[in-house]
C-alpha cells in the first residue's frame, strides 16, 4: 500500500503548452466558483427576498425600535417560580419523564405581547406564560403559551406582512388602517381566528387567564404510540371578567396584581392535555380543535415566587418551544421551526446588549412581601 | 539510497477525507439554517451532532499525526509554499477543535440544552452568562467564515499543484493506494 521510490530527473512532468495551462487556470477557477458558489447558495445569499430570522427580527425592531437588552417580542415581563406536580395520568399519553408522578422545579416568566419593555398594561393585550419545567433526568421542557385560545397567524409569513402592517407611520406616530384592512382581505384565517380570540371573554388578570400551546405537538408514548396533542394551563383561582370601562390607572396594574397575589398565596393552575383526532388540524394555529375532544388532566402547577427581569434567571433564559424532552415532538405546524429561529435570532442580539432596567423593578416585587 | 513514504496512510486518508466531507456539510447546514425558518429546526438538530463527533474525530486525527506524521513535502514545493501549507494545516487543526467547542461552550453559557441524540446529551461547561453566550456566538461565526477561508486556500493550493505544477500531490492524499512515479521528492527533506 505504500511505495518506496527513487528520485529521478525523468519524472518531470512535460511542460504545458499555453493553451493547456489557460485551460487549466480555468478548471481551476471553476472549481473555486463551484466551492463559494456551493457556501453561499446555503447561505441564502442568492435569495435575498427570503424572509429570514433576521428579517423577522428587524422588523420587530423596525415598528417597536430597539429596546438594548430585551426580547424583541414580549418585552414587558415578570419572573416566577415554583413547582409542577404529576398525578401520573400523562404516562399512558407521553413516555416524557415529566409524567411520571412526583413533582419538578419550574421557571417561568409572565409576559405582555409586544416589543415595547414600558408598555401600559392593558385588559385586552396578549399575556404570555412561558415555563421551563427540569426534569430528574437532567432533560428541559419549555413551553411559551399566550391567554388566546388560537393564534391569529397560519404562517411566520402572515405574521411578519402583518407587523409591517402595524408599523406607525413615522409622521403620524399611528399605523395605517388601510394597510391592515388590505393584510386582513387576503387572510381570511386571521379574521376567523380573530372572531374565535373575541368570542372567549377576557379575564381580569394573570392569575385567572387560561393559557394555551396553540401549536399543536406529538406525545409518543412508551409503546411508540404517536399522538397529535395541544395544552392549555387553566387557572384554579376563579374567574373574573376583565373590566374594560375603567382601566386603573397604574400603567404595571397587571403585574403589580400579580405580585400581590402571590405575596398572599401561591397561584396554581391545572395542565391539560387536549388530544387530537384524525382531521383535527396540526399544521395550522389558527383553528380551534372541537370543543369535544377528550382532555386529560396531568398535573397542577404552583407558582409562589415573583422576581423582577432585572433579576430573574428567566430573563436570560430563551424560552424556545422545541426545547423538548423525550416523549413529546414538534408537529408539523409550520410556526414551530420558525420560533425557534426568530427566539434564537432575538435571544442573540439582546444577550450582546446592556439591558437597561425593566419597566417592574426589583422594589415593585418586594412590595407587600 | 533514501526511501520516502510517499502517501499518507490509510487511515490518515480514510480521516481526512471523513472529516472533509463532515466540515463542509457542517458550513454548509450552519450558514443554512442561521437563514431559514423552515427548516432550522432540523438542520440545528444534525449541526450539534455532527459538530460534536468533529470534535471526537481530530482528537484521534492528531493522535495519528503524531504517531505517523506525514510524508515529507514534495521537492516542487518553495520554503514559503512550505511555511503556508503548514501555517493553513495548523489553522486548520486550530478551527476543528475551537469551533465545536465553542457551539458547546456557547451553548452551555446559554443553558441551551445540548442534546446530540435521544439519550445522549452534554453536561454545561460553562456558567450561565449571556453576556459570555453573547461573544462566543459571535466568535462561532467569525472562525467558521474563517474556517471556509482557510479551506479555500487549501483546495486551490492543492489545485494549483495537481493541475499545473503537476507534482502528484493530489496522490499523496488519493483515497485509494497507489504507486507513485511521478512525485519529486526533496532530496533534503528524506530521512530528515
Ligand atoms: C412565527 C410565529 C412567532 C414569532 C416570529 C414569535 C416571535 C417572538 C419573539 C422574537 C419573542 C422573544 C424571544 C426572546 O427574545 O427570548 C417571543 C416571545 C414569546 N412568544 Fe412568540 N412568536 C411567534 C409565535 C408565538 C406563539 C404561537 C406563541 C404562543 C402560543 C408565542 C408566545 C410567546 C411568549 C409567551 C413569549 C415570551 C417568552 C418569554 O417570556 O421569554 N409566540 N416571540
Ligand atoms: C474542510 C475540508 C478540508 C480540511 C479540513 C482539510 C484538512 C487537511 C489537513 C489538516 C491536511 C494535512 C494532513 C493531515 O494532517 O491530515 C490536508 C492535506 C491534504 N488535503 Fe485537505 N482538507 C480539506 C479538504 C480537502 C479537499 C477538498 C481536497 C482536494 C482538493 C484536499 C486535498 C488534500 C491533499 C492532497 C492533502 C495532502 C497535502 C500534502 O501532500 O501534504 N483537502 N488537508
Ligand atoms: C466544525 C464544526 C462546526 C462548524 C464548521 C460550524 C459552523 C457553523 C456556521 C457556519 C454557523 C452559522 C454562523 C452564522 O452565519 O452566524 C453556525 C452556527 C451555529 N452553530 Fe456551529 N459549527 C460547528 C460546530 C458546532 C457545534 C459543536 C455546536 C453545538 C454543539 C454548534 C452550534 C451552533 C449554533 C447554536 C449556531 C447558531 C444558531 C443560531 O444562531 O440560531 N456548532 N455553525
Amino acid at each position: 500500500m505504500t511505495t518506496d521510490f527513487k528520485l529521478s530527473a525523468e519524472s518531470e512532468p512535460p511542460r504545458l503548452g499555453k493553451l493547456s495551462k489557460l485551460a487549466r487556470f480555468g478548471l481551476l477557477g471553476a472549481a473555486l466558483t463551484v466551492a463559494a458558489g456551493t457556501f453561499a447558495y446555503f447561505g441564502g445569499w442568492f435569495i435575498r427576498d427570503d424572509l429570514t430570522p433576521a428579517r423577522f427580527v428587524d422588523g420587530f425592531e423596525q415598528v417597536n425600535g430597539v429596546h438594548a437588552g430585551f426580547r424583541r417580542n414580549h418585552a414587558k415581563g415578570m419572573g416566577v417560580f415554583g413547582f409542577f406536580d404529576s398525578n401520573g395520568n400523562g404516562v399512558r399519553l407521553s413516555q416524557a419523564v415529566i409524567f411520571q408522578p412526583g413533582r419538578v422545579q419550574v421557571i417561568g416568566r409572565f409576559s405582555l405581547g409586544g416589543g415595547h419593555p414600558d408598555v401600559s398594561d392593558k385588559p385586552d393585550a396578549v399575556r404570555g406564560l412561558a415555563l421551563q419545567f427540569s426534569l430528574p433526568n437532567g432533560e428541559l421542557w419549555r413551553t411559551a403559551m399566550i391567554n388566546f385560545p388560537v393564534f391569529p397567524f397560519r404562517t411566520p409569513e402572515a405574521f411578519y406582512e402583518q407587523l409591517i402592517a402595524s408599523k406607525p407611520d413615522p409622521n403620524t406616530g399611528k399605523h395605517d388602517p388601510g394597510k391592515m384592512e388590505e393584510f386582513l382581505a387576503s387572510h381570511p384565517e386571521t379574521v376567523q381566528a380573530l372572531t374565535v380570540i373575541k368570542g372567549q371573554p377576557s379575564s381580569s388578570g394573570f392569575d385567572n387567564s387560561t393559557f394555551h400551546s396553540s401549536n399543536a405537538f406529538r406525545f409518543i408514548n412508551s409503546a411508540g404510540d404517536s399522538i397529535p396533542v395541544r395544552w392549555i394551563m387553566t387557572p384554579m383561582q376563579p374567574f373574573e371578567s376583565a373590566n374594560n370601562a375603567s382601566i386603573p390607572q397604574d400603567k404595571n396594574y397587571l403585574f403589580n396584581a400579580l405580585i400581590a397575589q402571590i405575596h398572599r398565596q401561591p397561584l396554581r393552575w391545572r395542565l391539560i392535555i387536549v388530544i387530537g383526532q384524525p382531521g383535527d388540524p396540526t399544521n395550522d394555529a389558527t383553528i380551534p380543535w372541537p370543543a369535544e375532544r377528550e382532555q386529560v388532566v396531568v398535573g397542577t402547577l404552583t407558582l409562589d415566587r415573583v422576581e423582577s427581569d432585572d433579576t430573574s434567571a428567566a430573563t436570560d433564559l430563551n424560552f424556545d418551544p422545541l426545547v423538548l424532552p423525550v416523549g413529546i415532538a414538534p408537529s408539523d405546524d409550520p410556526l414551530l421551526s420558525a420560533r425557534s429561529a426568530v427566539y434564537s435570532q432575538s435571544f442573540t442580539r439582546r444577550a450582546g446588549e446592556t439591558k437597561q432596567p425593566s419597566a417592574i423593578r426589583p422594589s415593585d416585587v418586594r412590595k407587600g412581601e | 539510497m533514501p526511501t520516502q513514504r510517499s502517501q499518507f496512510t490509510v487511515f490518515s486518508r480514510l480521516l481526512h477525507w471523513t472529516m472533509a466531507a463532515m466540515i463542509l456539510s457542517m458550513l454548509c447546514i450552519g450558514a443554512a439554517m442561521v437563514a431559514s425558518l423552515a427548516n432550522y429546526h432540523v438542520l440545528i438538530s444534525i449541526h450539534r451532532p455532527l459538530g460534536i463527533s468533529i470534535l471526537v474525530l481530530v482528537v484521534v486525527r492528531l493522535v495519528n499525526r503524531l504517531l505517523n506524521p506525514p510524508p515529507s513535502f514534495p521537492a516542487t514545493m518553495s520554503r514559503a509554499e512550505r511555511l503556508a501549507a503548514t501555517a493553513s494545516e495548523f489553522t486548520m487543526y486550530s478551527l476543528m477543535f475551537i469551533l465545536p467547542l465553542i457551539g458547546w461552550g456557547m451553548l452551555s453559557a446559554a443553558r441551551y440544552p445540548i442534546i446530540l441524540t435521544r439519550s445522549l446529551h452534554l453536561p454545561f461547561i460553562l456558567p450561565h452568562d449571556v453576556t459570555l453566550y453573547a461573544a462566543l456566538r459571535k466568535m462561532h461565526t467569525i472562525l467558521a467564515y474563517l474556517f471556509f477561508l482557510t479551506f479555500v486556500a487549501h483546495f486551490v493550493a492543492i489545485l494549483y499543484h495537481a493541475l499545473i505544477v503537476r507534482d502528484g500531490i493530489l496522490k499523496r492524499m488519493a483515497p485509494w493506494s497507489i504507486r507513485l512515479k511521478n512525485t519529486v521528492v526533496d532530496q533534503n527533506s528524506v530521512n530528515k
